[in-house]
């Protein structure tokens, strides 16, 4: 848990940080956003003692950074930067044992752990170990950056940037194993972008920092939905209800009773199905349960027959962990109003269509994962 | 002519390990002298001095090693020094101060040197170190200006020491620059050695200047040969203690 209380920071008599205050959860991702020179670097490197602070009060883990040694504090963040910042002189492996070696580990410890680390960042370990950083690409590198972040296995994690160097393709490809890594390794982080994209695809929370000021602090989904200020509005943009998108799961948002029938069914049964449904398509399942095809009103209408000899192909499944700009984008691909969403196996589980997606971005306070559907109370935390 | 073509394929290969375009000049006024030499047929008369040429060489050594040892020691210290935060006011002034030294010429600093500390070896060392020590502080101080500041901020974000910074991140990085600082000064150093002579410091000089006083061709290549071939070796050996030293991940790529 990191606490930041009234954290003010003046460079004479510019305040590039005024009094801030917030509270992230152990686990959370909290993203500090906004333009260049807002203080969400300021703010992120108050925390690290990278920047002393000119007043208020930092608590992390219950403990008072104050009370602590700068370099008592570092060591219990991991701390991944921009420029990655791999040291030039060591091998891989050296560059994430600096810190449990630091920590005076056992040797053949801090060997076994950088293995593993390379590995949980999916790197190698007999190809990487053993290389030096300007033997890798800039994703590599950076991999190696947040390895190296890890290793003596540090509850919190500084991070300034991390991604901001690599292409566009690899920070996707990079922003998903690390949310991936996430999942099991629940460190808090203090995360810096001025990505908006990045932001809502990384964050638990986001804070918006105008010129030193805490503009906004909440849940992504209620930072697009209502934005504080004109200021916020502009920042996420006017396609904020697109990014939205992103954050909802396609089986968050999918039919599960829309109608389907078997291809061994007759075509009575699928027009009498769409009519009840007031529908008209549905979809045709294999014996499996998996969708193969799909009938128009018009296919089933007074005709006689079973349904796979009218059945037209489908050009497209969704998976029902899908995002939803991943099935908005299928839908416009292929011209359909609707998809079928599939578990993993592959078997049918619901519709998601173009009106129970409105539906469900219409919903404006409720918990993503509709756990807890407490309303959230939006607005500036100054 | 093929013990010429010889020399060269010998120096091709030296090249290899990246011999220095001074080294290879060197090398080649050295096949020259040779030719020259056997040419002459001098070689008989250098051959001759075999024991003064030992002897002096041992002093020529030991004049190079002190001057060049002191100069690493405490060069090396004072550009780590000049290049803390805490100096960063003065460093630029000092290293001002080094840059004029530099200009000031060596005959001018061995005299000045005799004039203070009288004649004989310390004087001569005194201006060989200090004439050695300028180069060497320079590129420290640069080579260690010049470590990214975000492997500083990286290295302080991880929770290391200033100390821990210095010795595992900044020397390791700054290495090839103060290696070349040292390559330079040193070799050179053993070049300049033979001035010594002028304020009665011994060395490979008594052959030299005598040889030409007395108009002894012999005597001064006796002098001369071996003092080209001691500062060839002298680059070649720090360029080998470079690679060794220097981390792969920072020598520049070939």
């Amino acid at each position: 848990m990191i606490r930041l209380e009234d954290l003010t920071k003046k460079f004479g008599s510019v305040i590039a940080a005024d009094r801030i205050n917030m509270e992230v959860a152990t686990g959370e991702i909290c993203i500090l956003l906004g333009p260049s020179g807002c203080g969400k670097t300021t703010t992120l490197k108050m925390v690290n003692r990278l920047i002393e602070k000119t007043s208020g009060k930092i608590i992390v883990g219950g403990r008072d950074t104050d009370t602590m040694d700068p370099v008592e504090v570092r060591r219990g963040m991991g701390y991944v930067i921009q420029q990655i910042g791999l040291f030039p002189n060591m091998t891989v492996e050296e560059n994430i044992c600096v810190i449990p070696r630091l920590l005076k580990w056992d040797d053949a410890k801090a060997k076994r752990r950088a293995a593993e680390l390379l590995d949980l960042v999916a790197l190698d370990p007999a190809t990487f170990l053993h290389r030096f950083p300007r033997e890798l690409s800039g994703g590599q590198q950076q991999r190696v950056g947040v390895a190296r972040a890890l290793a003596a296995d540090p509850p919190i994690m500084i991070m300034d940037e991390p991604f901001g160097a690599i292409d566009p393709i690899n920070r996707e490809i990079i922003q998903d194993e690390f949310l991936r890594m996430q999942k099991t390794l629940r460190k808090t982080i203090l995360f810096v972008s001025h990505d908006i994209d990045e932001a809502v695809k990384m964050g638990d929370k986001i804070a918006i920092f105008r010129a030193g000021k805490l503009e906004q602090f909440d849940t992504p989904n209620n930072i697009l939905a209502h934005p504080a200020n004109s200021f916020i509005a502009d920042f996420v943009g006017q396609d904020r209800t697109l990014k939205r998108l992103r954050l909802v799961r396609v089986e968050q948002a999918s039919d599960r009773d829309a109608p389907s029938v078997r291809e061994t069914d007759e075509l009575g049964r699928a027009h009498a199905l769409m009519r009840e449904h007031r529908s008209d398509s549905i979809v045709v399942l294999s014996a499996a349960g998996t969708p193969s095809g799909w009938l128009h009103e018009e296919d089933s209408s007074g005709r006689m027959g079973l349904v796979s000899s009218k059945a037209r192909p489908l050009p497209a499944v969704i998976p029902a962990d899908a995002d939803l700009r991943t099935a908005v984008s299928l839908m416009f691909t292929h011209g359909m109003a609707w998809l079928a969403c599939v578990d993993r196996d592959g078997r049918f589980i619901g519709q998601v269509t173009q009106a129970s997606i409105m539906r469900r971005l219409g919903e404006t306070y409720h918990e993503l994962d509709g756990a807890s559907a407490v309303p959230i109370q939006h607005g500036a935390v100054a | 002519m093929t013990k010429e073509m010889g020399a060269a394929i010998a120096i091709g290969r030296l090249s290899k390990v990246r011999l220095p375009v001074r080294g290879l000049m060197i090398a080649a006024g050295l096949v020259v002298a040779v030719l020259a030499a056997q040419a002459m047929d001098l070689l008989d008369d250098i051959a001759k001095r075999w024991d003064d040429i030992a002897f002096l060489s041992v002093q020529h050594i030991e004049l190079a090693a002190v001057s060049g040892g002191l100069a690493i020691l405490i060069g090396v210290a004072l550009g780590v020094v000049l290049s803390r935060k805490a100096f960063r006011g003065i460093a630029e002034p000092v290293m001002q101060t080094l840059n004029v030294g530099t200009t000031i010429p060596t005959l001018a600093v061995l005299a000045l040197s005799m004039s203070v500390l009288g004649i004989g070896a310390p004087p001569a060392i005194f201006a060989l170190w200090l004439m050695t020590l300028l180069p060497i502080v320079r590129n420290t101080y640069v080579g260690l200006l010049e470590v990214p500041a975000h492997l500083v901020e990286a290295a302080t974000g991880m929770g290391m020491t200033p100390w821990q910074i210095l010795w595992r991140v900044e020397l390791p990085n700054a290495l090839y620059v103060i290696f070349a600082g040292i390559r330079t000064a040193v070799t050179v150093n053993v070049g300049t050695v033979p001035l010594a002579f002028l304020i009665g410091g011994g060395g490979l000089g008594e052959l030299i200047f005598t040889g030409i006083d007395l108009s002894e061709p012999g005597m001064m290549l006796a002098g001369a040969i071996p003092t080209a071939m001691l500062a060839v070796t002298t680059d070649f050996v720090i360029a080998l203690v470079t690679r060794l030293v220097v981390p792969r991940g920072v020598m520049p790529e070939t």
